[in-house]
């Protein structure tokens, strides 16, 4: 995946269309201010510069997907692993709880099921049946929507053809009003993810622990 | 038989509590179990609703529990590893001892392990950790070690209790059935001796690499994370002096404890609490070593993240605590353990508290920093703990202490036997021995 924070607005229409689809439980402004929101993808502020010079930024924070990533390494009962594809993912009937991969993750993009998952009466009947409802005391993250994955794979096999990359996007990159996020095969050499993890503005976020993020940024204003 | 009668009358106190049992013990009794209790309402309460009415959140995942997870294997310490080393150094005085230490270590245990299955968020999955074990993670070397641990000590305390039940089937009327089996045919002739000599001395050369282990891979769970002041070498052997300075403090409070109550004054002597005050405080200063040793390579190398927390701990939010941690477990320990005047029972005692305090405020200052500060900017949290986690804490206590009294009304908390064996053969014995150190006194 790969953020234009040129183009990134801030809007976070990513944000919504990830819980919409994602089924990730609305917990309530008082929950929320004790921090046990769920947010699979995030807008982190961030702060650049001192005053006077001060800027202030936003950046989009999905999981990194690492190719390296400290969270599977640590958990005790491979509840969260590295797939053939590279995704992490995460298997909630496995997950014990003990929240060591929450800890573990210089990106704290884990988040906990402290209570039941719970939704407005109204929004119960527009839940996505393709994602699993996690229960309480299990550990949950982005996904990068790996059951649209599946589905175009099915579709493919089914119209007995090849994957294409346009088969396959995550719902944030979708939802993407200004077009800031690219979804494509980093290892396809031709693939516009992987010219634009080429460009001169990329960047990951903290590079330097060697976790590999599967997430690049391009700059801003360069 | 007239021989026999007497040593009984002469050890008489130390099996007087488990002959009789007077109101003081069950009142103790009756409040334990309220507090037990009351804990048991909590966990439901927490098991039934989800982990969060306790005080965690995102990004501060653990707190209480896992602070007690350390803390109670830290404790365990005490026991096994404190007697194991002076059995092994053939240390005279440790003879009244010992035992009250090793049940420290196997009944501790359960607690450390308990405050684990507490923290999960789903407890009925525990068994995962065996049926799909992944052992690249640290947390599976803790339930390895630890296992390993709660055995080895386990027939570390038994071995030597073996004779000790046998003089109960013998000689205490009540529960003969129950002390038949464990004394498993004790008679106590030469062979019988000279074996339970060898197992003792085995098992005691063996649990002391266990108990190093231990916790080790205890702080492993911290340093192998990458995440700034938990990613330290120094941890491994920060926490092992850690838990043997807060063990021997438990060690110094029970001993002050069955002193009292059991009238043990003549076993557990004023020079027992010195010789202990003078490893807490050798403990003491090298626990003062490896804090001064991690926190002035934090500083010195200034890296931002790490300096988030280093300054958080010293002077802002985490200040309190890191400070009451250095009052507790420095400041006040070591003028009492440093004069002669004070390494009273009392005196120890009073220290002994402090480090137990100061001990868990050590690993609360550890855990819950770093996890306020992760790399990324995040909404600021603040971790209180709730009711919830003072109960459990409250009623992990009360149920050790509960397990500990109970254990003294069923086996001598003494070893009597081993008293008995100092008494008869190891004056002439350690005589001999200082021969054979120095010239010209008929050594070889």
């Amino acid at each position: 995946m790969v953020i234009d924070l040129d183009k990134c607005s801030a809007c976070q229409a990513c944000v919504v269309a990830c819980h919409a689809e994602n089924n990730v439980p609305i917990i309530g402004p008082e929950e929320a201010a004790k921090g046990r929101t769920i947010h699979w993808i995030e807008l982190i502020p961030y702060f650049e510069g001192e005053y006077p010079h001060i800027r202030a930024r936003l950046l989009p924070r999905p999981c990194m997907h690492c190719d390296n990533p400290p969270c599977t390494k640590v958990c005790p009962v491979f509840a969260t692993y590295i797939n053939e594809e590279g995704l992490v993912g995460q298997i909630y009937p496995r997950c014990i709880g003990c929240r060591y991969c929450t800890t573990a993750c210089p990106y704290t993009v884990k988040y906990f099921n402290w209570y039941g998952p719970e939704w407005p009466k109204e929004m119960k009947g527009s839940l996505n049946r393709d994602v699993s409802i996690r229960t309480k005391g299990v550990v949950e993250k982005c996904s990068f929507c790996s059951h649209r994955l599946l589905r175009a794979k099915e579709k493919a096999r089914a119209e007995g053809r090849d994957l294409l990359p346009e088969d396959y996007i995550p719902a944030c990159v979708q939802a993407c009003p200004s077009n800031a996020m690219y979804f494509g095969d980093l290892n396809d050499p031709f693939s516009t993810v992987s010219m634009l993890s080429r460009e001169k503005r990329a960047f990951r976020l903290l590079e330097e622990l060697g976790t590999e993020p599967k997430v690049i940024y391009l700059a801003e204003g360069m | 038989m007239e021989n026999l009668r007497q040593n009984l009358e002469e050890d008489a106190l130390l099996f007087a509590p488990i002959r009789k049992t007077g109101k003081g013990f069950y009142i103790t009794l009756s409040i334990l179990i309220a507090v037990i209790l009351w804990a048991v309402f909590a966990y439901l309460n927490q098991y039934h609703r989800g982990l969060g009415i306790t005080g965690l959140a995102r990004p501060i995942f653990w707190g209480v529990y896992i602070t007690n997870f350390v803390f109670f294997i830290g404790i365990s310490h005490a026991g096994t590893l404190i007697s194991a080393i002076l059995r092994l150094a053939r240390a005279e005085w440790r003879r009244s001892i010992t035992r009250s230490a090793e049940v420290i270590t196997v009944l501790v245990l359960f607690f450390g392990v308990g405050n684990i299955l507490i923290d999960l968020g789903r407890p009925d999955r525990a068994l995962f950790i065996i049926e799909h074990a992944q052992f690249r993670s640290p947390l599976l070397w803790d339930v390895s070690s630890i296992s390993i641990y709660l055995a080895a000590s386990s027939i570390y305390l038994y071995l030597p209790l073996i004779p000790d039940i046998a003089l109960l089937r013998d000689h205490s009327g009540k529960w003969r059935w129950f002390y038949r089996i464990f004394a498993l045919a004790w008679k106590g002739t030469e062979h019988q001796h000279h074996l339970l000599e060898k197992g003792i001395s085995f098992m005691a050369i063996l649990v002391i690499p266990v108990a190093v282990s231990v916790h080790t891979v205890v702080s492993f769970v911290f340093a192998m994370t990458i995440q700034p002041m938990w990613h330290t070498a120094i941890f491994g052997p920060y926490f092992v002096t850690g838990a043997i300075f807060s063990g021997i403090a438990a060690l110094i409070v029970a001993m002050n404890v069955i002193r009292k109550v059991y009238h043990l004054e003549d076993y557990l002597r004023p020079v027992h609490f010195n010789n202990l005050g003078i490893l807490l405080l050798v403990m003491t200063l090298l626990w003062f070593y490896f804090t001064f040793a991690e926190y002035i390579t934090v500083f010195y190398g200034g890296e931002p993240t790490q300096m988030v927390i280093f300054w958080a701990k010293l002077t802002g939010r985490f200040a309190p605590y890191f400070w009451a941690m250095f009052l507790f477990c420095f400041v006040i320990p070591l003028p009492i353990l440093s004069l002669r005047r004070t390494r009273t029972p009392l005196g120890t005692l009073i220290a002994s508290v402090s480090v137990i305090m100061g001990m868990w405020l050590e690993r609360f200052v550890i855990v819950v920093p770093t996890l306020t500060n992760p790399r990324l900017p995040n909404e600021a949290v603040l971790y209180f703990p709730t009711w919830v986690e003072w109960s459990i804490l409250a009623g992990s206590l009360s149920f050790f202490i509960l397990l500990y009294a109970v254990f003294t009304k069923v086996f001598p908390i003494v070893s009597i036997w081993e008293v008995r064996e100092g008494k008869e053969k190891m004056v002439a014995e350690v005589q001999e021995r200082i021969r054979t150190y120095l010239p010209g006194i008929g050594g070889e």
